[in-house]
């Protein structure tokens, strides 16, 4: 009896889990879908123009006209907070993107390579990573002047050496595995086992971290909008948006709450989605693989015995 | 060196538009701008290395003293964020951890999620709008230096303090908890609750001992986090520190300034890791005799 009540507990607790997991999946990809089609969407239409200033109605209440309310120009803020949704997506995207890109190539030519061309590659992603991003950002930004360009191109560089580093790890795994051996016994060559059969098996934590990754990038895009050196007037950003809310927070709130919660709704989306991708892409067979594993230890076995391509991951 | 190739002639920003270039060329001499920037830059380098940070343009008074002054507000808003982050997070953690699974542990993790998402200077304000606008409680900004005493300038930070805090503080949420239920779930636990031990001794003598390597790992990176992020919340609440000195500097062309404070958050971050590699030892003699 007690053993049947304590299964009964143990599966409820296991279906609870799965239910808040698939939850949290769900929700983050609704929610980063919902800012996607806000971004393209905003390309066809948008309730009002985002830069028509009409004093007469400036720091207007929220209203039926006007649903989130206007600016200190009287500019329409629904309005403006999906135009701004833009440069946030943007820096994510191509920030990431960069990140993506140059860390693949750095970690792929170190794990592979190892040796002084590793150490002195992984010494310069340390430096790097040392730097925190919002500094980083800040002299790429001095340097080179603010906007848009230059935020994706720092943010875009503090995140190199995470991605540098999960690629190196992989290849490193990967190198001494039999089908990597199998492939140059064949007589595959340098590049063709990196590209066939190292680098499509370093993917998975890659495309977690990359999710990962732009809610920071989005965050970082607003801090630095937000100091002045992103995104620059008249064109809205949400942390642009922040910066000249704070001079009318007594007379409208408004101004301040909808583009900040906008950052945080979007941010959020990714995290969940981030969060719930990692679980489902463990190598360990984590989240619920993991659980029902724990559950079911002759069924982990069976899965346990995939192809070694499956395991390498 | 890349700071100065930044846009701008601090010549022409001394001496105003009206200066002649010949004028301006005297200024770039005495200032030594003229001369090839690697040879500028080894020099800056030894000067660096003897403690000597330059003069700043802006203000014409030596670049490490003026560092040190704006500490004065920086360092004290570290801290405070850092005791505000450690306070809410490992006993939220741990609770989070010791309920695992349970409605406790998922209430922590939304929480935790939510403190994610929301961006420090967005929260700076959204307090700024409850706590100074609409309840008056705290000024909505500023600092009046600690000498109208202790209490005054706690007050001017406690806000800031508390918004450059929250992103941090969810984080470490989420490590305290992934790391107290990793000891959780070790042998010795088992055998610690086996030998009869409570939960309460169980929890504070063997899981939090062992978990917190990994937490003050995090801790020890993440006051490199918050002290970048005076930079912004600074900048939030007007507060005359590390941040708005950068800021202001980057918008004057003043370089050396600029550089100084690049130097002195570097070193700050690294000397932390440094004490946090020496803190492992004390807190786990196996990587002290390791």
């Amino acid at each position: 009896m007690c053993s049947i009540r304590a299964s009964a507990t143990g599966s409820g607790r296991w279906a609870r889990a799965a239910l808040h997991h698939h939850r949290s999946l769900a929700l983050g990809a609704a929610l980063t879908a919902a800012l996607i089609a806000t971004v393209l969407g905003s390309f066809v239409y948008t309730p009002g123009d985002p830069l028509l200033m009409d004093i007469g109605a400036r720091l207007a209440a929220p209203s039926i006209a006007h649903p989130f309310g206007t600016d200190h120009y009287g500019r329409d803020l629904l309005a403006r907070v999906i135009r701004g949704a833009r440069p946030s997506l943007a820096v994510g995207a191509v920030s990431v993107g960069l990140a993506l890109g140059l860390g693949v190539v750095v970690g792929t030519v170190g794990g592979y390579l190892g040796g002084w061309t590793d150490e002195a590659l992984m010494r310069l992603m340390d430096a790097v990573y040392g730097f925190p991003a919002i500094l980083s950002a800040l002299l790429v930004t001095a340097v080179f002047g603010p906007g848009l360009f230059m935020s994706m191109i720092a943010v875009g560089i503090a995140s190199v050496p995470v991605f540098a580093r999960l690629t190196r790890a992989s290849i490193m795994a990967l190198t001494g595995q039999e089908f990597v051996v199998a492939a140059r016994a064949l007589g595959a060559g340098d590049a063709a086992i990196v590209a066939r059969h190292l680098l499509p098996n370093t993917l998975s934590p890659l495309v977690v971290q990359a999710t990962i990754s732009v809610p920071m990038a989005i965050l970082a895009e607003a801090a630095l909008a937000y100091l002045g050196l992103g995104t620059q007037p008249p064109l809205p950003s949400w942390g642009l948006m922040l910066r000249e809310a704070q001079n009318f927070l007594a007379q409208a709130p408004w101004f301040a709450i909808f583009p900040g919660a906008a950052i945080a709704l979007a941010v959020l989306g990714f995290n969940l989605l981030g969060d719930g991708l990692r679980d489902a892409l463990d190598p360990r067979g984590g989240g619920l693989a993991r659980r029902a594993s724990a559950r079911a230890p002759s069924a982990s076995a069976g899965r346990a015995g995939g192809s070694p391509r499956r395991r390498g991951r | 060196m890349g700071v100065r190739i930044l846009p701008g002639d601090p010549a022409l920003l001394i001496m105003g538009t009206e200066a002649s270039p010949e004028q301006a060329a005297a200024l770039r001499r005495a200032l030594g701008l003229d001369r090839p920037m690697a040879s500028q830059y080894v020099d800056w380098l030894a000067g660096a290395l003897r403690g000597e940070l330059g003069r700043s343009i802006q203000y014409d008074v030596p670049v490490g003293g003026l560092v040190l002054s704006r500490l004065r507000v920086t360092a004290p808003l570290t801290v405070l964020a850092a005791l505000f982050m450690a306070a809410v997070a490992v006993p939220l953690g741990i609770y989070a951890a010791t309920r695992h699974g349970r409605s406790g542990d998922y209430v922590a993790m939304v929480l935790s999620q939510l403190g994610i998402a929301v961006p420090s200077f967005w929260a700076g304000l959204l307090l700024i709008l409850l706590f100074a606008v609409r309840l008056g409680w705290v000024q909505a900004g500023g600092f009046d230096g600690w000498e109208g005493g202790l209490g005054r300038g706690l007050r001017a930070l406690l806000l800031p303090a508390l918004s450059l805090g929250l992103i941090q503080a969810a984080i470490l949420t989420r490590t305290t908890r992934a790391a107290v239920l990793e000891v959780l779930r070790s042998e010795h636990v088992r055998t610690a609750r086996a030998k009869g031990l409570s939960d309460r001794v169980v929890t504070w003598k063997h899981v939090l001992r062992n978990a917190l390597v990994t937490i003050v790992t995090v801790v020890g990176l993440q006051l490199g986090q918050l002290l970048a992020g005076s930079i912004v919340l600074e900048n939030v609440f007007y507060l005359p520190g590390l941040g708005r000195l950068a800021l202001g500097a980057i918008a004057a062309r003043d370089l050396p300034v600029v550089q100084g404070v690049v130097l002195f958050v570097a070193c700050t971050i690294v000397a932390l890791n440094f004490a946090v590699d020496v803190l492992y030892g004390v807190l786990d003699p196996r990587i002290r005799h390791g």
